[in-house]
């Protein structure tokens, strides 16, 4: 049984000049204790599919689905009230700046403690034990006395650990991470991942792991959802995804891994993402596509089936070679 | 934090020496030989004349006038009064719990509703509540105190007749002034009437003040609200799945409130410049009534160290100000 | 660029986006609209006023608004205690109150901007004490300064125009300086310093058509102080003198009358509420349109 199921996501934002779609179309599944990635650039709507699951979006966001269960309750027809009793427990979220995620008026303990006192029944010194517990999970050390610093006065990869410890504190079922790494150092990124991909073992819960970065992907994950302009072009098992990608976007992103650059020049993929004015008329990446033709650019493409990754293309890849045109009816 | 302090304090000395030399000059500018207004109707001799210019130093060169005043501020002398002779100081804070009882009734009042109307506005924002609270807002904002002060006692004084026209309290009630409040006065004077009385004549005035200050504090508070709510610490806090008077109230609204507490403490000069017209149309016997009637009267002394002496506590509560916020702030106190 | 993408819709011209904005504030609007009649009465007030304001009709003493018992179409908003028309007299207060405007925020914004622009391009002596100056102006409550300059000048409007000025010049000052500081370590000034530009042209030309948003944002809002605080001098009789029908000195003038005849007192307060309201509203407008920060993305 799916642990999440989202079917047919779409999230509009109203503008002052018209509404703009941000996620168009989106299925995901995930299963308990799974470790899921969705890939993509700035500005595909990875991170707002999640947030529109959570509840999280601005007034301004129309949220569409067929489908949005969480461990068999249906998340569309729930009650804002019934919701809060999920999210920060069942299911967490960890963001992508640490340092502006923590509230910077209150203490790290408080914090931490706050998501306790509202899920849980734990006293005021049980609260205090597990908080204690939690930092040294999350690999804190002197946890007691870093309960009462302020957020400032800690580095980036600390705050994301804190952050860590403030989504694990109910024991979550699923934790979604939106791009944990993007904003330290290097070196913190590894450590941390490592500490997600550990504490994912360890807690047996289901990760998704929203990210930009493929070579990320490579060495954690287990299936991976490739999403390009708010739709999700790719969907395949990390291993055959690497070896074969079926959508020329999933593999313009592999090909721009430093990693596995053949040629003397690190290969980019020209442009940038669509954005409100200037979305294309045909398929979405065509105009950044290397094999786009006429029909490419005219028609919107419709999703492959699973032995070409559900790839949205009209000549989905095969061994980096694009397939003859689907005959598509009408 | 003890640097910024003494930075603080730094600017703080030369601003109230410029002070000194502004209220020093200002009467020096006045029109009208302040000699011949002291002598009253009955006019003055010339050898009278003469002593008198010698006696209050107008004889002197003004750099010397302005260090024998400098003087005598270091020692906590203004002057006397040319209409009633008796120390500026002393009458200065003989009217001034009167304005400081209804500054911080007004202040009060515009706190404890400015800033929930805000925060609410900001939460339910371009909804209905939204923009009722804020076109009431404007209106408080753009309002003309002094008539709205009138037509406040065309309603509620002589329309209804529920409050008081001008005053502190009924001339029924008279008691020893043990505070100089009169809500604390007539409490401790334990007579049958009083505080109600007390309180019936601070409500309009206290309206009044207040609304100006109000309307400036809902609206901040709303936009302080507005910036804050788009704050990723506010997203986590709602990803904890805390209820929205948890994430608003507590989360959003302690940070929102560092720039709120800012315009608080600017808002004492609109408090003071209010008092002059709320307290002049009321009849109430504070410093603000004080000033007019002196500047009226051209009691030199009078508008001279009040002038000093409104601006020093403008100042000081400015230097307060400064230093709550960095009470407010952790990373001003820590950092 | 192929036939497909020109269809599309193209991002908007800043003033174009700037007036999408503005149109969108229900409330700046409306406030635009009462400000351009308030306008246009103040411009025409002696071709529409039907009477002079100063003339008496000794037989129409106090005489209530044309609805009212008592009243006459004849003054359609009836009469003050000397008989004269209130119509009119508002009408001609118009003219006052927008002239105060004007003036005071063209002396208090121009002389408070050049200030402001010295002050945040000059050494750091001179910028200290500029600002030491304008703190010591902000020490005092702006009401109460106004009213001693005007004792010293002679009650009269000019010089309560010129006090208020004086008072609101400050914030221009800090406005103006607190922009262009934010503005000229940007790299656009530096490049324009390196293709030569003099001191004065980088001043002027290059740095301050950038912090213009909030300036203009602050002249709007002044424009309401000022009118307020002309009217509260007029009220207290250090502003406009009897018989000048400004909306404040009208006020003070018919005080001693208000449980007799209520539309001597509410009248000119409902100009002035109006007035400044309609200016407030704009201006909330104008910054909202013109603050990239609060801008929905």
């Amino acid at each position: 049984m799916s642990l999440l199921e989202i079917k047919n996501l779409t999230v509009e934002f109203r503008t002052a000049n018209g509404p703009f779609r941000a996620v168009d179309s989106v299925d995901m599944t995930v299963t308990a204790g799974e470790l899921v990635a969705i890939v993509g650039e700035s500005g595909s709507g990875k991170s707002v599919s999640m947030l529109a699951m959570m509840g999280l979006l601005p007034w301004t966001a129309n949220i569409t689905a067929d489908k949005m269960e969480f461990d068999g309750k249906d998340l569309l027809r729930m009650s804002p009230k019934e919701r809060r009793k999920i999210i920060g427990k069942d299911v967490s979220m960890i963001f992508q700046e640490p340092m502006s995620s923590l509230n910077p008026c209150y203490t790290v303990g408080f914090q931490i403690k706050e998501v306790l006192r509202q899920h849980t029944d734990l006293t005021r010194a049980e609260r205090q034990a597990r908080a204690v517990e939690l930092m040294e999970q999350v690999g804190i050390p002197d946890p007691a006395k870093r309960l009462n610093v302020f957020p400032h006065q800690l580095s980036g990869g600390m705050s994301q650990r804190v952050m860590i410890a403030m989504a694990l504190a109910c024991k979550p079922k699923l934790l979604i991470a939106d791009e944990p790494t993007t904003a330290l150092d290097v070196t913190i990124q590894a450590q941390i991942l490592d500490l997600l991909i550990d504490l994912q073992k360890t807690e047996g819960m289901a990760l998704i792991l929203i990210t930009h970065d493929m070579g990320v992907v490579a060495e954690t994950v287990e299936r991976v959802n490739v999403q390009y302009a708010g739709q999700r072009v790719e969907q395949q098992e990390v291993n055959a995804l690497f070896s074969n990608p079926h959508h020329p976007y999933t593999a313009a992103l592999l090909a721009a891994l430093p990693e596995r650059a053949t040629g003397r020049h690190l290969p980019t993929i020209p442009g940038v993402v669509p954005g409100q004015f200037d979305r294309p008329q045909g398929c979405l990446f065509s105009p950044r596509c290397e094999f786009a033709d006429d029909h490419c650019r005219t028609k919107p493409p419709v999703a492959a089936g699973p032995e070409l990754g559900k790839a949205l293309c009209h000549r989905p890849l095969q061994q980096g070679v694009p397939q003859d045109q689907k005959e598509v009816s009408a | 934090m003890l640097s910024f302090l003494l930075r603080r304090l730094l600017t703080f000395v030369p601003t109230f020496f410029g002070v000194t030399v502004v209220s020093f000059l200002f009467i020096r500018l006045l029109p009208g030989d302040p000699i011949l207004l002291l002598a009253g109707e009955r006019g003055v001799g010339e050898e009278r004349y003469a002593e008198l210019i010698k006696q209050f130093g107008f004889d002197q060169p003004i750099w010397k006038q302005y260090l024998d005043y400098l003087w005598g501020v270091m020692q906590g002398d203004l002057g006397n009064s040319f209409v009633t002779k008796k120390p500026v100081v002393t009458e200065f804070f003989a009217l001034f719990p009167a304005t400081l009882e209804l500054s911080i009734c007004a202040i009060i009042l515009a706190i404890v509703v400015g800033i929930p109307a805000g925060v609410i506005a900001a939460v339910n924002r371009g909804k209905f509540f939204d923009q009722a609270l804020m076109t009431g807002a404007l209106i408080g904002y753009s309002m003309p105190i002094f008539w709205w002060a009138l037509l406040l006692i065309i309603v509620f004084s002589s329309g209804l007749g529920w409050t008081p026209v001008s005053g502190r309290i009924s001339f029924l009630y008279f008691f020893d002034e043990a505070t100089g409040f009169m809500l604390i006065d007539s409490l401790l004077s334990g007579q049958k009437g009083a505080f109600a009385s007390a309180v019936s004549h601070l409500i309009l005035p206290t309206i009044v003040l207040a609304t100006i200050p109000l309307a400036v504090i809902a609206r901040q508070t709303r936009s302080a609200m507005l910036e804050v709510l788009g704050e990723d610490y506010v997203r986590t806090a709602k990803a904890k799945g805390l209820s929205p008077l948890r994430v608003n109230g507590q989360h959003a609204l302690r940070n929102a409130l560092i720039p709120v507490v800012t315009v608080i403490g600017l808002l004492v000069g609109t408090l003071l410049a209010g008092a002059i017209l709320t307290e002049t149309i009321f009849s109430w016997p504070g410093i603000g009534k004080w000033m007019v009637d002196s500047i009226f009267r051209r009691d030199y002394q009078v508008v001279q160290g009040g002038l000093l002496l409104i601006a020093s506590i403008i100042m000081i509560v400015n230097l307060t100000v400064d230093l709550l916020y960095g009470w407010i702030n952790p990373k001003i106190r820590k950092g | 660029m192929s036939e497909a993408t020109a269809n599309l819709p193209q991002p908007p011209s800043p003033l174009r986006e700037f007036w999408s904005y503005f149109r969108e504030n229900r409330g700046a609007v409306i406030g635009m609209y009462v400000f351009m009649v308030f306008f246009i009465v103040a411009l025409i007030a002696p071709l529409i006023a039907p009477y002079t304001p100063h003339e008496q009709f000794r037989d129409h003493l106090l005489q209530p608004p044309f609805w009212q018992e008592g009243g006459s179409t004849e003054f359609l908003l009836g009469t003050d205690p000397l008989g004269r028309d209130m119509l009119s007299r508002l009408l001609h207060g118009a003219r006052f109150s927008f002239f105060i405007g004007v003036i005071v925020v063209s002396i208090a914004s121009f002389f408070g901007v050049i200030i402001g622009v010295i002050s945040g391009f000059a050494p750091k002596w001179m910028d200290t004490l500029i600002m030491r100056l304008m703190d010591i102006i902000l020490s005092f409550p702006s009401l109460l300064l106004a009213l001693v300059l005007v004792a010293i000048l002679g009650p009269s409007l000019i010089n309560a125009m010129i006090a208020i000025a004086l008072v609101l010049q400050p914030h221009f000052v800090r406005l103006t300086r607190a922009a262009v500081i934010s503005e000229r370590t940007k790299d656009y000034v530096t490049a324009a310093k390196v293709a030569g530009a003099g001191r004065l042209r980088t001043m002027f030309v290059t740095v301050l058509p950038n912090c213009l948003a909030p300036i203009i944002v602050q002249a709007a809002l002044s424009f309401s102080t000022a009118i307020l605080d002309a009217a509260a001098l007029g009220f207290l009789g250090m502003g406009a003198q009897p018989p000048t029908p400004e909306w404040g000195t009208m006020l003070a003038e018919a005080r001693e009358f208000i449980l007799r005849a209520w539309w001597v007192v509410t009248l000119p307060g409902i100009c002035i509420l109006v007035s400044v309201l309609a200016i407030n509203l704009m201006g909330d407008g104008l910054r909202d349109a013109l603050d990239p920060k609060l801008k929905r993305s």
